[in-house]
């Protein structure tokens, strides 16, 4: 029997951390859209790490201590590293593999109402710190989503760092050998995703026509094992609605061929998404390859080649839409992650598939080291090789050379261009690019037009029903767009809860610290 | 549609809605996934999240240079987010686009709007308004219920001392603006309209908000602060080189550049919009240099890191320099480098050897034509302007075109073609006279700075006075025989290049350690001499080839130390000497604040209300606040510290800091405010009366001692500033520097200072009245305009809640990109708030209403300094000399400031400020000293905006207001543009308007830039060009369009001839170490472990200033609250670790703070990012027992006498453009673990009133 591939499409995304200026603006138009709200005010969906650090959760990326993902029984099936069904079911009450609140951070507040409202004092009012959940002064805020920004805090706690693994760190704590790097961080979309498989309700599933892992707000009973199931610690309790939540990829713009806000606000422009196609058959087998080192090999193989016949017959066969076979055609993310091979995987050793890819960064030369060369060689850069390879390929320091050398091959080779007038084709030679392959990826990296950057096809909801009735009637009821459903669900908890996140809101605290009640307040605008 | 689940477990759940699906259960992967087909229905609850109502285009005014257009999501009448727009108008197919702008801060913005943080309500101090009250009840009329109150000190005393202590109390806007206008005219009518200052900063950032403001004080006759030059953002090298205020290549062209230095500017941290054209032409092939102190952001970027000491960075660039003139102008000839310096560099010009006062041989003026008996064919007023060279053709004497005697004679032959101006023959600039028979290498001595001694910075043992072997020629001239050599020679000796002339002063190779070699830059900066090497050839290297295309971006990092214009004349002398200046892709970045308000011309007549009367009072604010916050009365810095080792001590001796600040006052080189110790309107009424020449009256009366400058005595209370404007700034908690100084002597509240003033050490300035007793509280009204409670609104009697970015409109541009673009009012301002141009129509209407009775029609005496860009920029020449001291008359306009006598109505203010006056139509407009008319573009704005009932423009809405900017500038309307173009054409006798004749037919109105940002049109008022095939690049014209730089020599002025100059030792560029602020060894505690470090203020990644910084989403992403980086050994000599309450203080104040610990912060430095204002999770002083401070609380400025200069071409004065400026990164603190917490709240924290759940 041949064997018959079975064909899906995803939208994935590439970070080019090359580029990435750690701003954060990926995490605030997230969080001011998706998770301003009660109960999620210590959810990133989307976060950014400075690296060398611990990251946010404390340490999310040891599995030794959180066991997240998925390990391989002895007889090579895979299973979840937080242990089996059995297993779970007697920890939902107390799973000792769940993050608590100090490992992320108490979300706070300030009593910004005191500025304006303070009596007169003997010190200029301050606002002071509230926690969030609480609603108690804070005596100090101890930690943040971000409190390693910039290298923040010693060397000896940033190191504690799992990607240090098997490197002489001590050097990296010296001044002078000091390298840093940004690492943005969403949920994965993973093929093989350890969060589907932990929850006791069903509620996590991945969408079929776009790849999107969502926890179904209706199901969800607040169990939390997906929490500790996910290896990237990307699901969040919410506390308010006692549900847990996670980044959506944004759905609604992704449906409207609009790229996720985290790509489109990234003002780095170091954000691609696209789409890619791979064979659902051979997930269970990619993501049980027995040497982690071989994982990435592994997933790269389930990747198919939009141009070829058999594939696009087979996808259309699978029900793929036109646009989308199309837009595989002109995915940025294919050109990097399989034609240039400039793209890696996080963490592939927590064997979930992870469909967010990066692209490692260049780095300055190293201090201690000598070299009149206009451009670094791979070997004199300051960030490790291998601590790039601990992130990125399970330890595997050769597919991250070769990325590196590309791009560093780029660069000479349009200095010799622009700057000499030659065209060195043996500096392409050298590292397996053609001239064509250069031009695209200096096209895709370098000038990385929006509609190159982006190349997201429609989600085609007209196959879905009833398309000029869902047209013509959505937003009549409590109703989907997508959907001619009319079950109004309050989802995020009750409304008419405070949200602190905008500070103190009390009224009673207004009125309370009004300073001077015998004054008359004009009459028409009165004191709140 | 089919969901994916895993089934590790087998999931059981009903399908408990109605689907739709049609495709059946399966599973895959080797059963490792099944597909299901249960109902998606709750995905609606995130989409209807995503729905809105509408999008409107906004931005955030904040002094950001990013400028960027935003998309504002309104949803059931709310704003509820942003998301940058991505729709600008496109570069060029072979560069990446402007999309998306925006950040961080800016994203975070919406979190404001309606959070507790918002001003909502008017709001007063509560003591004032109880005192108001009181006076209004037994005086019905608002002014004299005021003068009630101010005629009582105890009562005056009661509130200032409550400043900044809370106790505020909500008033309507008629009552509060009652009070405002009360204030004003009673200052006015006993003190002078210019008593009434306001301080608002960076009008490109909303230039409409900041004309409301300036337009009501210039009507009134208030004085206008510069700002600029007061943060220590601009760059006074600029002026000096080029006779430029800033002017800068956009960042799309780093994209052309193929080497580019980051030198001192975190480009990622503080450049956030535009850092992808950095990281992405990496990819182009372009090297990128980070040379920065720490391992800042912008490192990461960086193929070599070079990490000199902090402030040490000029002799770094100055030994790059000594390796390019060494290999390529020395060793080899490079003609690209060469024919560049020729025509574009004063490099060939000729020089005067003078003996100094010890009858040495120096450097010395430029030789000019005046000084031949016949002026060199010149005639005589402008001979003297009018610098030589030698032509190698003819080899003689010649005056060539584009100096700027030749600016202002009419021969229209002022450009950069090289023609001899007598004849037009064609000269060849001869660079050195090296090889000139008639020269000999004779001995010239040169300063030597880097031997003084620093605790903290390296020197070298060299001497004061360096003698070099310079090749000179005698000439004889009508005073006699003198010695000249070129710009070029002496240049090549100050930077210690052996050129074969046996020079014991220069390096023989690179590892002597003599100035400026690459040797003696690592002694002095610590970066290893061969990585400069390395540098300075491959950048060199890389602009020989390109033609100029290498670039250094810097920034605040260098400008804000005392010395800055050595680093940066060090940095811009690499670029001149590589022909990068005016390259597309090359040449000096200098981005610091969002100084480019591109439609000027238009925006300065409403601004100045120069529509009305003429001149307006602009002050410079950095002499403003020196003088009456008092830091001069602290002055520790001597003169003699700063002077030249070859400079006549004598000279000197018993002068000031302030006291050259006086000199320049009164010889009228820097502007002055207050500015007479009388009332300008007693003295204008004597005027009008007598019919007197304003000029020749005030002049005959300063000289006879009957009227005195107020600047002699700034403690006495006839001349303090009485009101005080803040808006669209957060003075006192962001850029006051010296804090505390403020608060103690202009407000007169509880304040940190720690020091003694001079009082008992007798060293006294002696051209100012020292008072025993110092005032304190100077001010009697302080009202500022914000949208958030900042520290300046904490300390101000008047609170005003002002509509935010999203709720006005306006105009914004940026030096960052070419385009224009606007707010937007995408809900009405919220609660009770409205916009700037509303508030001050509110003063404006209060005050006709109130003047009745008080002030009528009235004649106001004017005093404007000698102004740049005006023939009168040629009055003063070399001579120095002092009408005070009776060493010439005193000559308005020529040796003191410039006079006029202005008319203002007071019963028309609001008439005024609401329409456009006549002057505009009868004098015209311009920039930069040309002039054109104005007529088609009123008639214009006669049918665009209506008019008054007299036939009047009318300005009555923001929107109005827009479309007058818009329609008055070349940048914005193409008619005009080419007017101006033709304009400069009779300066330079060449045709320009080629360069907008393809846009003469645009006209940008506001409704356009709502739809779409626009690209500026080409105008004279910048020196760049905006077109489809180079982007905006600084000095293009000059380059390209032989436009002269408006400099002595119309070239880029490499050598400074300026007495005051040669005085302190910067005539060439030379190293200077930072200088000692002495703040720390009267206060050190050494009973407890401590450590002293370098206080450096970068700008930060957390707000935009102190804006942003106190949202919450700011706060969550840094540490919530101030924090102070230090390195990870400093810290354990104070037992910190990180996260840890320290404090930092000195004389001048002290700040506590959390410690971020960080290895890649350098030993011996303490960063405190920039604005952290003290009104979020500050706790309190254990030293001062006060709110724990602002950055500023442990800053006090010190100011350069040769910023003061003025009178003299391109260092002659204009607002915000030269003039003194108040750096701060010299200053140390002591650093200390806090032992003790303290809130000082009124309440404890069990106590909070916040009740969660």
């Amino acid at each position: 029997m041949t064997y018959q591939p079975k064909i899906r499409a995803q939208i994935g995304m590439v970070l080019n951390l090359d580029k990435c200026i750690g701003c954060h603006t990926c995490s605030v138009s997230c969080k001011n859209v998706w998770t301003s709200r009660k109960g999620v005010e210590y959810a990133w969906f989307n976060n950014v790490e400075t690296k060398p650090g611990v990251g946010f959760p404390n340490n999310w990326e040891d599995q030794e201590r959180w066991k997240g993902g998925w390990d391989l029984t002895r007889g090579g099936r895979l299973k979840l590293k937080q242990g089996s069904k059995l297993k779970i079911l007697a920890t939902l009450f107390a799973n000792p593999n769940l993050p608590q609140i100090d490992d992320y951070y108490e979300p706070f507040t300030f009593d910004f109402q005191h500025l304006q409202n303070a009596p007169k004092s003997k010190t200029t009012p301050v606002a002071t710190p509230l926690s969030v959940i609480t609603g108690k002064a804070m005596k100090k805020i101890t930690k943040g989503p971000n409190w390693e920004d910039m290298l923040s805090g010693e060397f000896s706690k940033r190191s504690v760092d799992y990607n240090f693994n098997d490197i002489a760190k001590e050097m990296y704590g010296k001044f002078e050998n000091t390298f840093m790097m940004y690492l943005p961080r969403l949920c994965e979309h993973c093929l093989n995703p350890a969060c589907v498989a932990s929850c006791p309700s069903g509620a996590i599933y991945k969408r079929e026509q776009d790849g999107i892992v969502l926890i179904d707000q209706d199901k969800c009973r607040g169990w939390r094992m997906c929490v500790s199931g996910c290896p990237y610690k990307k699901i969040y309790f919410n506390w308010e609605s006692n549900k847990s939540e996670k980044c959506i990829f944004c759905y609604p713009r992704i449906e409207s061929g609009e790229p996720t806000l985290c790509a489109e606000t990234c003002v780095g422009r170091i954000r691609t998404l696209g789409v890619l196609l791979y064979d659902a058959n051979k997930i269970a087998e990619a993501a049980s390859v027995t040497d982690t080192k071989d994982l990435y090999a592994a997933q790269l193989d389930m990747f198919l080649d939009p141009h070829d016949p058999e594939v696009i017959r087979l996808a259309r066969a699978e029900g793929v839409p036109e646009s989308w076979l199309e837009a595989a055609k002109k995915s940025p993310i294919y050109k990097m992650a399989i034609d240039w091979k400039v793209a890696f995987p996080l963490h592939p050793e927590y064997r979930t598939l992870p469909m967010v890819w990066y692209i490692p960064p260049l780095s300055p030369i190293q201090q201690t080291l000598e070299s009149h060369n206009v451009f670094p060689d791979n070997e004199s850069m300051r960030i490790p090789a291998k601590y790039l390879a601990n992130l990125l390929t399970a330890g595997n320091v050769a597919p991250v050379h070769l990325a590196l050398s590309r791009m560093l091959a780029m660069r000479n080779f349009m200095r010799g261009k622009h700057v000499e007038g030659i065209s060195d084709l043996s500096i392409l030679e050298k590292v397996g690019l053609t001239e064509n392959m250069v031009n695209e990826m200096y096209r895709y990296m370098a000038i990385a037009n929006y509609e190159d950057r982006f190349v997201i096809p429609t989600s085609h909801s007209e196959y879905a029903g009833d398309a000029f009735g869902t047209r013509s009637g959505c937003g009549f009821s409590a109703g989907n767009c997508s959907s001619n459903g009319d079950n109004p669900v309050d989802v995020f908890g009750k409304t008419h809860k405070v949200n602190f996140f905008g500070g103190n809101p009390s009224s009673k605290a207004q009125s309370a610290q009004n300073p001077n009640p015998q004054i008359n307040i004009p009459q028409n605008e009165s004191q709140e | 549609m089919l969901n994916i689940v895993f089934q590790e477990y087998v999931v059981s759940h009903l399908l408990d809605r109605l689907t739709f699906f049609t495709k059946k259960k399966e599973a895959f992967a080797d059963k490792h996934g099944i597909t299901t087909n249960e109902s998606r229905e709750w995905e609606k609850a995130y989409r209807e999240r995503w729905q809105h109502d509408k999008i409107v285009r906004s931005t955030h005014g904040n002094n950001c240079t990013g400028s960027c257009s935003w998309k504002i999501y309104v949803k059931n009448g709310l704003v509820t987010w942003e998301t940058q727009q991505t729709d600008y108008p496109r570069t060029r197919p072979d560069m990446p686009n402007h999309e998306p702008r925006g950040c961080q801060r800016g994203a975070s913005y919406s979190w404001h709007l309606y959070s507790q943080a918002r001003l909502k309500y008017p709001l007063v101090r509560t003591k004032l308004w109880r005192l108001w009250q009181a006076a209004k009840q037994q005086h019905p009329d608002p002014v004299t219920a005021w003068g009630s109150i101010m005629a009582r000190p105890e009562a005056r005393q009661s509130y200032q001392q409550e400043r900044g202590m809370g106790g505020f109390i909500r008033a309507s806007w008629d009552e509060l603006s009652e009070i405002v206008a009360a204030a004003n005219i009673y200052t006015a009518k006993t003190y002078g309209p210019d008593r009434v200052v306001g301080f608002s900063p960076i009008p490109a950032m909303s230039m409409v908000s900041f004309a409301a403001g300036s337009r009501y004080l210039s009507l009134f006759g208030g004085s206008c602060l510069s700002f600029y030059d007061w943060y220590c953002d601009l760059p006074p090298s600029s002026p000096q080189i080029w006779g430029e205020q800033t002017d800068v290549p956009e960042s799309a062209d780093w994209y052309n550049s193929n080497f580019i230095i980051t030198w001192g500017s975190n480009v990622p941290q503080t450049r956030t919009p535009d850092a992808h054209f950095l990281s992405e032409v990496r990819y182009k092939g372009t090297k990128v240099v980070a040379v920065t102190p720490d391992y800042a952001e912008v490192a990461k970027f960086a193929d070599n890191w070079l990490n000199p000491q902090q402030g040490t960075d000029a002799a770094l660039a100055l030994a790059m320099g000594h390796v390019i003139l060494n290999e390529f102008f020395v060793k080899n000839t490079t003609p690209y480098f060469v024919d560049y310096c020729k025509q574009y560099s004063d490099m060939p010009f000729l020089v005067v050897l003078e003996k100094n006062s010890a009858g040495l041989l120096t450097s010395g003026r430029m030789l000019r034509a005046s000084e031949f008996a016949d002026n060199l064919g010149l005639n005589a007023e402008v001979a003297s302007h009018t610098p030589l060279l030698i032509d190698s053709l003819s080899q003689t004497i010649v005056a060539p075109n584009g100096t700027i005697g030749s600016r202002w004679d009419n021969s229209a032959k002022w450009n950069l073609e090289l023609k001899n101006i007598q004849d037009g023959e064609l000269i060849d600039p001869l660079l050195s006279l090296a090889a000139n028979a008639d020269s000999q290498l004779i001995e010239v001595n040169f300063p030597y700075f880097g031997n003084v001694q620093h605790e903290c910075f390296a020197a070298t043992s060299h001497e004061s006075i360096l003698t070099h072997q310079i090749p000179a020629r005698k000439l004889i001239v009508a005073a006699g025989e003198i010695w000249v050599t070129t710009v070029y020679d002496l240049f090549l000796a100050n930077y210690g290049v052996e050129r074969g002339f046996k020079d014991d002063n220069c390096a023989k190779n690179y590892s002597e350690n003599l100035p400026y070699s690459p040797a003696w830059q690592e002694k002095i900066t610590g970066v290893k001499a061969q990585s400069v090497i390395d540098i300075a050839r491959q950048f060199a290297d890389n602009a020989n080839k390109t033609q100029g295309r290498s670039m250094i971006i810097v920034g605040a990092g260098l400008n804000h130390w005392y010395n800055m214009d050595m680093t940066y004349r060090a940095i811009i002398n690499l670029l001149v000497m590589c022909g990068c200046v005016g390259k597309s892709g090359g040449g000096w970045c200098h981005y610091v604040g969002q100084e480019k308000l591109r439609p000027q011309s238009g925006w300065q007549q409403l601004a100045t209300a120069t529509d009305w009367s003429r001149p307006p009072r602009l002050m410079n604010g950095t002499s403003f606040f020196y003088a009456h916050s008092d830091q001069w009365r602290y002055e520790k810095l001597g003169i003699n510290e700063v002077l030249s080792p070859l400079a006549d001590p004598r000279e000197w001796a018993n002068k000031s800091i302030i006291d050259c600040n006086v000199i320049a006052e009164r010889r009228g080189w820097l502007p002055t405010a207050p500015q007479l110790q009388s009332n300008p309107l007693t003295i204008g009424a004597t005027i009008h009366s007598n019919q007197a020449n304003p000029g020749e009256y005030i002049a005959r009366e300063l000289q006879n001692g009957t009227l005195k400058l107020a600047c002699n005595d700034p403690d006495n209370p006839q001349n303090w500033p009485r009101n005080m404007f803040v808006w669209r700034s957060n003075l006192l908690g962001a850029s006051g520097k010296g804090h505390e100084y403020f608060l103690k002597h202009l407000l007169g509240t509880s304040n940190g200072v720690q020091g003694k003033d001079l009082g008992s050490s007798g060293k006294h300035p002696s051209e100012v009245v020292w008072h025993e007793e110092a005032p304190q509280g100077k001010l009697d009204l302080l009202v500022t305009l914000d949208f958030r409670m900042s520290s300046t609104c904490m300390y101000s009697d008047i609170v005003l809640p002002t509509a935010s970015w999203y709720e006005k409109n306006d105009l914004n541009t940026s030096d960052m990109h070419p385009f224009i673009h606007p707010f937007s009012q995408a809900v009405d301002p919220v609660w009770g708030s409205r916009n700037d141009w509303e508030i001050y129509k509110l003063f404006a209407a209060q005050v006709s209403k109130l003047a009745t009775g008080h002030l009528g029609v009235v004649h106001d005496v004017v005093l404007t300094p000698i102004l740049h860009d005006t023939k009168a920029e040629l009055g003063q020449g070399l001579a120095l000399q002092d009408w005070a001291r009776g060493e010439c008359t005193a000559i308005a306009n020529l040796s003191m400031p410039n006079v006029t006598l202005v008319e203002r109505d007071y019963s028309q203010i609001y008439n005024k400020y609401t329409s456009l006056g006549p002057l505009v139509e009868t004098l015209g407009l311009g920039s930069k000293g040309i002039n054109w008319t104005a007529d088609k573009e009123i008639q214009l704005l006669k049918e665009l905006n209506y008019t008054t009932v007299d036939g009047r423009v009318k300005i009555e809405s923001d929107i109005d207001a827009c479309e007058l900017i818009l329609s008055l500038s070349p940048e914005t309307n193409g008619e005009v543009a080419i007017k101006a173009w033709e304009a400069v054409s009779k300066f330079t006798g060449r045709s320009h308007t080629h360069l907008v004749e393809a846009r003469a037919d645009e006209k940008i109105r506001f409704r356009d830039i709502q739809a779409q940002p626009r690209k500026i049109i080409t105008s004279p008022t910048w020196s760049g060009i905006e077109s489809e095939h180079v982007s905006y690049t600084f000095s293009y014209t000059n380059v390209h369009e032989y436009i002269p730089w408006r400099t002595l020599s119309g070239r880029q002025e490499l050598y400074q001839d300026h007495p005051w100059m040669r005085a302190f030792g910067e005539e060439h560029c030379v190293y200077k170490p930072p200088v000692n602020t002495k703040s720390i060894e009267s206060i050190i505690d050494n009973s407890e472990k401590n450590v002293v470090l370098n206080f450096l203020t970068p700008h930060q990644k957390w707000g935009i200033h102190s804006t942003h910084a106190d949202n919450l989403i700011m706060l969550t992403l840094s540490r919530g609250g101030p924090n102070v980086w230090i390195s990870e050994s400093d810290a354990k000599l104070i037992d910190v670790v990180d996260n840890d309450w320290v404090e930092a203080y000195n004389e001048n104040g002290s700040i506590a703070a959390r410690a971020v610990v960080s290895q890649r912060i350098p030993e011996g430095v303490i960063m405190m990012y920039h604005a952290q204002d003290k009104t979020v999770n500050a706790p309190l002083s254990e030293k001062t027992g006060l709110r724990g401070g602002v950055h500023n609380s442990v800053t006090r400025i010190t100011m350069k006498p040769t910023h003061m200069i003025g009178g003299y071409h391109q260092l002659s004065y204009g607002w915000n453009y030269y003039g003194t400026v108040g750096s701060n990164r010299d200053e140390f603190i002591v650093l200390r673990k806090m032992k003790n917490v303290e809130w000082g709240n009124s309440y404890s924290a069990e106590e909070t009133p916040f009740t969660a759940k």
